[in-house]
């Protein structure tokens, strides 16, 4: 392992460096060298500690929390489809159908996300952003596994680079970009991410669906008041229902939720606060129900749809987040009710996920904003009250 | 002889000063781009190139007329009540272009509908009325307006080129996107028709105007 690194940094290195053939490159040399190992890179004055754990390392750690959800939902991908033409396979079967359809969605978001990134990071001199890493499996997980591969391409073009990119980079984005991808899928192409795309139902010869097969999401069912043909609460915790490929399952989610908190990565404020305002929400509307969407038990709203993984996932994300600890309270808790509120009362959009938490996205500096000043302002009173003897 | 030389020489009409009056809207004193004005009609009527040309063209009849018009004014309007007059006489050219877009091309009338009667609030207009025309003589008044109207137009049938070819793979009504295309699985982009899109499209061309040219970056 040392004679690699030495043969890395002695050999390879100097190419990439002023001078060397391949200067040009040297970004990206330098993305692929941080990605294997990171240098011991000391400070050398001031009182600043570097940390190992820089924010490649960081983004590894929600890759791997996310391993459970991504696991699950190729899983589900197979058992739905076998459902829906009345197959019985084995678990392997299942697994392997969810894997081939999974795996090209997960290739084409990681590599033209990674090609823009690594386009951008040469032409404007800054180092290749990380942030990716994660953004490139989230997109995956939040669309329908039958969303056409070059519509995925597409959509994580427009989310680097006017997600991120016109911003200056990972950490300058307003907007979550996994999400901003999602959107612009929903917006551009509605036929293909909306209505019985849920379940991957190309047939093969001999294949038919079976009687009465329905390809509706719960959030779907409850949006149109069918509720007799609601699956059972620990169907929906466990995730064996219709859905985008990683939202469905609130058991894997959770799984990765432990790893993230356990890691310090994502912040359980948010967390916690998500879960909490779209409790709160589904309360109020429980008790002024006029229809059977507004009277389900608010905690169906957690595990339906991709409460759950907007929630771990995509609130917490750092960047588009609130910084401030109250502020995270605050930001998670108008997801969380906002969420609730579009996905019942609003009914253009069965799910509100995605546009609550791009909506918080846009409010989190101003929520920020105002912890800041009332801070100020309470200690300013302080201040007066009793004031300090010079 | 020696009177020649004390009068100012008399101006060329198309002098260089006259022409950059011509040139400078389209690139780096672009109204739209640059100035950041007019927005919101171009968030409106660009969904497809037709309705935008005769905006386009709208645009600059309003502007180049009531440019030469307020020029003609400028020394008897008095200070305080310039607003109102350089209005009245906006509104007075947009009701004539809306009665003609009705009698001659209803259909794109329809189309536009209420947008042709807020070319009267298009800051352009009441801008370049106040900035030049009320201190400029007509000649000069009148380039600056069509100048000024002419970058307004190509910025506006940019985007609706981009937003009619990716929204419904059309220009100007005619199918452009093969059928095969189709065929392939390849499908209009509907975001392209939402006014948000207009907006991001609108940035992307600013973005490229300024990586073209630095000095338009702001270095604040």
């Amino acid at each position: 392992m040392k004679a690699l690194i030495e043969f890395v940094e002695k050999k390879i290195q100097p190419n990439f460096e002023k001078g060397g053939k391949f200067q040009k490159f040297h970004r990206s040399f330098e993305a692929f060298q941080t990605f294997l190992y990171v240098k011991g890179d000391v400070t050398r004055k001031g009182s600043h500690i570097r940390d190992a754990i820089d924010m490649k390392r960081t983004m590894f750690h929600v890759v791997i929390a996310l391993v459970p959800a991504l696991l699950f939902g190729m899983w589900n991908v197979g058992l739905q489809h076998y459902r829906a033409i009345g197959l019985e396979v084995t678990f392997f079967d299942q697994f392997l159908f969810g894997l081939i359809k999974v795996l090209p969605l997960v290739v084409v978001s990681y590599v033209v996300g990674l090609a823009v990134e690594f386009v951008f990071a040469e032409i404007r001199n800054h180092e290749v952003n990380e942030g990716f890493l994660v953004s490139g499996m989230l997109i995956p997980l939040i669309i329908p596994v039958t969303t056409p591969l070059w519509m995925v391409a597409l959509a994580t073009i427009f989310a680097v680079i006017i997600g991120k990119e016109v911003f200056g980079g990972t950490g300058m984005n307003i907007l979550n970009p996994a999400l901003l991808a999602r959107a612009f899928l929903f917006f551009a192409y509605p036929a293909y991410l909306s209505g019985e795309v849920w379940i991957e139902t190309s047939l093969r010869e001999g294949q038919q669906l079976v009687d009465g097969f329905s390809g509706a999401t719960p959030l779907a069912m409850l949006a149109a008041y069918e509720t007799e043909q609601l699956p059972s609460i620990i169907e929906m915790f466990l995730g064996t229902i219709p859905g985008s490929v990683g939202e469905t399952s609130t058991l894997a989610i959770l799984i990765g939720a432990v790893i993230l908190i356990a890691t310090g990565v994502g912040s359980f404020r948010i967390m916690a606060s998500v879960v909490l305002g779209g409790l709160f929400m589904g309360g109020i509307l429980n008790i002024f129900a006029v229809n059977e969407f507004m009277a389900t038990p608010a905690y169906y709203h957690l595990v339906i749809g991709g409460f759950a993984f907007g929630a771990v996932f995509m609130a917490t994300d750092p960047v588009t987040a609130s910084q401030t600890p109250t502020g995270k309270y605050i930001y998670g808790a108008l997801i969380g009710v906002v969420t609730v509120l579009i996905r019942v009362v609003n009914p253009a959009y069965p799910e509100g996920m995605m546009l609550a938490i791009l909506l918080m996205n846009v409010f989190a500096p101003l929520i920020d904003h105002y912890v800041v000043e009332a801070n100020i302002k309470r200690r300013l009173k302080r201040l007066k009250r009793a004031p300090v003897k010079v | 002889m020696s009177e020649n030389t004390n009068k100012p020489k008399k101006e060329e009409l198309f002098s260089a000063k006259n022409r950059k009056l011509l040139s400078n809207p389209m690139g780096k004193d672009n109204p739209i781009t640059v100035q950041v004005l007019g927005i919101c009609s171009v968030l409106a009527v660009t969904v497809q190139l037709k309705p935008s040309l005769v905006m386009a063209l709208s645009v600059a009849v309003v502007m180049g007329v009531s440019n030469v018009a307020i020029s003609l004014l400028r020394n008897t309007i008095p200070p305080r009540i310039r607003i109102i007059v350089q209005l009245t006489v906006i509104a007075s050219m947009v009701i004539l272009v809306d009665q003609v877009l009705k009698a001659f091309v209803y259909d794109i009338s329809r189309q536009l509908s209420v947008f042709v009667g807020l070319i009267i609030t298009n800051c352009i207009i009441m801008g370049r009325l106040e900035a030049f025309a009320l201190s400029n003589k007509p000649w000069p008044s009148f380039l600056d307006g069509v100048g000024n109207a002419a970058g307004y137009g190509a910025v506006l049938l940019t985007v609706a080129f981009f937003r009619e070819l990716l929204g419904s793979g059309t220009l100007f009504g005619y199918q452009v996107v093969p059928n095969f295309f189709y065929d392939l699985g390849y499908v209009n982009n509907g975001f392209m028709i939402l006014p948000p899109m207009a907006l991001i499209t609108v940035g992307i061309i600013i973005w490229v105007q300024r990586h073209r040219n630095p000095d338009l970056v702001d270095v604040s």
